[in-house]
């Protein structure tokens, strides 16, 4: 019987299985953040035992302070949950990499980075983000407190069995689109709940031509449609990027994992629960414009406006949306001004991403404030060596350490009340950059033209610089 | 966890799509302990105006929503962060029942964790639902999980679907983790037999 990817490493972990379908899943991998300190709570209070602690790994970025990581944060209250990270895995024996060690980075970039995110291995991680993992060939998604505590207590899962998607994406991208580009295209045509109770498989020529910093930002923002996992085939660029990481599999495993990675691929004749075509010669450099990720366009698009809205409760809606933004209807995107900008997040903060921005800021000067926080130690210290930090610095950028930083809205980097955010990041909720910030999603060369600019810009119309 | 099997309570209407976690509660109480009362966090800045006073118009400010236990939502509820202290603060506020479309599908999962019930009814349904709350002389609904029914006022009937699994953890209050760990034998089973084939999977080398 001709099977998915998904179904393949499904039914590898299955344990018990249900009459009604909900199945026991065995988790070969668990990456816990600072947040995890409920879990350990619930734990305390229930006097329970942390069964496979080798199987989980520590990592601080949620609370880390980008500006003075050394001491956690500034703000003792920012600290503590970094403190209760480095108790709680001390004490359950959990290897953590915190503050200060060069495996510290945002669990999403670690992760695949350090080769603790393999191929055919269900991965969780108390974040909705975990999706990005998939982007390696494995089953990763994003769980709550009281399951990170079950998986602690048990290393298992009871989860029901989600329909699958297959979302097809083929053809040439065209010159100044990148992945950012492509996953906010869907979104916004799938929309915001398109994928909920999917897991979504990525597939492809554009998809197979994309590296696999690209196919992670598109994974990454799989929540985004709805869906709690995204993933793609592993291939040769697959095997490439893990090969001689830290924890990859060494000597002997390594052709026996290779081996049986090649076996991780949906059948010919597989069928999904559903098929969403998209042509990557629809999808132009995009941006977000509203308080949710489905309110993606072209740069080149307008506002909308409510009065084209038939339905009363959407029309409200929009108008609501559009006051929060500050925005008006008919407004051309590429006039609206930014107050500042942010690349980084476990979207778009590796060393690709850092590269596409540093080559827009290389030789131009920022008009508005702006910051570059790497996903890791690792790529903080190769962007300093490649010359990309001091092109960023020339240019007026702030460099920071890694860490979650303003995409999170929890450890000192902010947006102020009303000010506008050209951010790298995944979520453009109200709020979500700080009370009152508005948020613009797009990839990390738009970010960093809209710094050079002061205002939203087409990259594909930026001025060259004499260098 | 508190067992969930009847709810008979006022019902308050929130008709806007997409409300996500981050509205639910802002990240900047995530690190209050679990003991702490997460209720005052619920939608803690959209139920606020400039100047951080209540807003007399949000739908939880009204008098008669006071102690109501029952939302009636739009499109992809929960949608967005996994943060489970969003339930934390439903739960505190006194919320034991969000009626919506669709939700978030790891909020969905945290409702059942903490014993609020997530009720899926179709958008159409919903919008009954929210013209009778408007219309009818009180705003009570009951919810009967063991036969999957809620009540509406006016006296109609909607069936709800829920997997057998989620229903049976919430109605007897149990805590699965109690629930797994009968199957330690199988468990251990099925780690060593993956270890022999896939010995890199075995362990964090």
């Amino acid at each position: 019987m001709p099977q998915t990817l998904f179904e393949k490493i499904w039914s590898r972990h299955v344990i018990v299985e249900r009459e009604d379908g909900t199945c026991l899943l065995s988790i070969d991998r668990h990456l816990c953040h600072e947040g995890s300190f409920h879990a350990f709570d619930k734990l305390e209070r229930e006097n329970r035992v942390i069964r496979r602690p080798d199987l989980t790994i520590g990592i601080a970025d949620h609370y880390v302070s980008t500006k003075a990581p050394e001491l956690g944060n500034e703000e003792h209250e920012l600290r503590v949950p970094i403190e209760k990270l480095t108790a709680n895995t001390k004490k359950a024996g959990i290897q953590l990499y915190g503050i200060g060690t060069p495996e510290q980075g945002i669990v999403h970039v670690t992760g695949p980075e350090q080769g603790l995110t393999l191929p055919g291995i269900i991965l969780v991680c108390g974040d909705s983000h975990t999706a990005t993992h998939g982007a390696l060939g494995c089953l990763a998604f994003g769980i709550g407190a009281s399951e990170v505590a079950h998986v602690l207590a048990t290393q298992t899962l009871w989860q029901e069995k989600p329909k699958t998607m297959r979302i097809n994406i083929d053809g040439e991208l065209a010159t100044g689109v990148v992945a950012k580009d492509i996953i906010l295209h869907l979104i916004s045509v799938i929309g915001a709940n398109g994928a909920t109770g999917y897991m979504i498989e990525y597939a492809g020529s554009t998809v197979k031509n994309l590296s696999v910093e690209g196919r992670m930002t598109m994974c990454n923002m799989s929540i985004e449609a709805g869906g709690r996992a995204g993933m793609i085939a592993p291939d040769e660029k697959t095997f490439k990027y893990l090969k001689d990481r830290k924890h990859s599999p060494k000597n002997g495993n390594w052709d026996l994992a290779v081996t049986d990675w090649k076996t991780l691929f949906s059948d010919a004749d597989a069928v999904f629960d559903k098929e969403v075509n998209i042509k990557a010669s629809d999808i132009a450099p995009s941006l977000t414009w509203g308080n949710s990720p489905e309110e993606a366009l072209p740069v080149t698009g307008k506002i909308p406006d409510p009065k084209n809205e038939s339905d009363m409760s959407r029309r409200e809606a929009l108008e609501f949306t559009l006051q929060y933004m500050g925005l008006n209807p008919g407004t051309s995107l590429k006039d609206i001004e930014v107050d500042r900008v942010f690349i980084g997040s476990c979207t778009n903060s590796r060393i690709e991403d850092l590269r596409a921005a540093a080559e827009i800021a290389r030789g131009r000067i920022t008009q508005v404030p702006a910051i570059v926080v790497p996903g890791s130690a690792m790529i903080k210290k190769q962007a300093e060596d490649e010359g990309l930090a001091q092109i960023f610095i020339d240019a007026g950028f702030d460099w920071r350490a890694t860490g979650c930083s303003m995409c999170v809205g929890m450890n000192g980097d902010l947006t102020p009340p009303g000010e506008r955010c050209a951010s790298t990041s995944n979520r453009n909720f109200k709020g979500r950059q700080g009370p009152g910030s508005r948020t613009h999603l797009m990839s990390p060369a738009m970010a960093a033209a809209a710094a050079i600019m002061g205002r939203i810009t087409d990259i594909r119309e930026l001025e060259p610089v004499d260098l | 966890m508190e067992a969930f099997k009847k709810l008979d309570s006022t019902a308050a209407s929130l008709q806007v799509a997409n409300i996500d976690t981050d509205q639910i509660i802002p990240a900047r109480f995530l690190k209050t302990p679990r003991s702490t009362n997460h209720g005052e966090f619920l939608f803690h800045d959209i139920r606020r105006d400039a100047s951080g006073e209540l807003d007399p118009n949000f739908i939880l400010n009204t008098p008669e929503n006071k102690g109501t236990q029952i939302l009636v939502a739009d499109t992809n509820f929960g949608c967005g962060s996994s943060r489970e202290s969003a339930v934390y603060a439903l739960f505190d506020a006194g919320i034991r029942c969000v009626i919506a479309p669709s939700f978030g599908d790891i909020f969905y999962n945290n409702s059942i964790k903490n014993g609020l019930l997530p009720i899926e009814l179709d958008r159409n349904i919903i919008e009954d639902i929210w013209q009778i709350l408007k219309t009818a002389n009180n705003t009570n609904i009951e919810v009967d999980l063991e036969n999957q029914t809620i009540h509406l006022p006016n006296g109609q009937n909607f069936d709800f679907q829920i997997d057998p699994f989620r229903k049976q953890t919430l109605i007897e209050g149990l805590d699965d983790i109690d629930l797994t760990l009968k199957y330690r034998q199988l468990i251990e089973d099925h780690e060593t037999n993956n270890a022999a084939e896939r010995p890199w999977t075995a362990t964090v080398y």
